[in-house]
């Protein structure tokens, strides 16, 4: 499906960012989205390399991401698979999506894009190499904006 | 439930998976409402090839039609496109939470070593 895209500047430099991406340590720093711990986290930053992270979030909710590492470019980029092997999002589930890290030198540090792409399945795979992505996004955010009530 | 909203994005982006559906719903995004033969008039192909991805989109929640006299006139419909920006917005949620962790760890780290060096 289309994609979500984010942008931070961190006061670390890239070398710094892109351990604390990739290594399980890092991981386990940052993987749970609240305040909850991170369960177990192991990562084999390499191509072709996997990782696995459980968290709990603070609701008491555990959940579980996997995935593989399909590019590396140390500390620029990094684009890996992504699926939630337990709990997660409903609709991501059994689901691979796609992630990709961008790492840009700043004065201040690093400024960090995350892309992450919810490919759902072919046609929107096709649909999202065909740059219809943006579009959708596009088009999903000016009836977002239009705010028409919710029918369901 | 799960399944019923993994299968309707599934139906969505398939629907949206053929370039004369995407330029109709670009179209329409634009223009609001149009008349169908207004919708056909840039397509090479003949009306009622028209008329069947109109199916598809309508099947899919995408458009709606609404007949005024004699013209049918055809609008984009919002609903399946706000599933997607749930989805969207959950999925932002998720990674600004995680990013405000990332950079106060990584900001740490990075005083460490340079602590370390001085």
């Amino acid at each position: 499906m289309s994609e979500m895209t984010c942008v931070r500047r961190i006061a670390a430099r890239p070398s710094t960012v892109f351990d604390a991406l990739t290594t399980a340590e890092g991981m386990a720093s940052w993987w749970c989205p609240d305040d909850g711990p991170v369960l177990s986290a192991a990562s084999d930053p390499k191509v072709g390399g996997r990782f696995r992270v459980r968290f709990r979030k603070v609701n008491g909710s555990e959940h579980e991401c996997a995935g593989e590492f399909l590019e590396i470019e140390e500390p620029r980029r990094i684009v890996m698979s992504y699926e939630w092997t337990s709990g997660g999002v409903p609709e991501e589930r059994e689901r691979v999506s796609r992630v990709e890290l961008r790492l840009r030198l700043i004065d201040t540090g690093t400024e960090l894009t995350v892309i992450h792409a919810g490919l759902y399945n072919e046609a929107s795979a096709r649909n999202h190499s065909a740059g219809w992505g943006a579009a959708l996004d596009k088009l999903v955010r000016r009836f977002a904006a239009s705010n028409s009530p919710h029918p369901e | 439930m799960v399944n019923d909203m993994s299968q309707r994005l599934d139906r969505l982006f398939s629907a949206l998976g053929d370039p004369t559906r995407r330029a109709i719903v670009a179209r329409l995004a634009r223009d609001d409402a149009l008349s169908v033969s207004e919708l056909a008039a840039p397509f090479e192909i003949k009306l009622p090839a028209v008329m069947k991805h109109l199916d598809i989109l309508e099947e899919v929640g995408l458009i709606r039609r609404a007949k005024q006299g004699r013209t049918v006139t055809v609008e984009l419909s919002p609903r399946p496109l706000r599933t997607a920006m749930d989805w969207m917005q959950r999925c932002e949620r998720i990674w600004e939470g995680r990013l405000d962790r990332l950079a106060r760890f990584a900001e740490k780290k990075e005083r460490e070593s340079q602590e370390r060096n001085e």
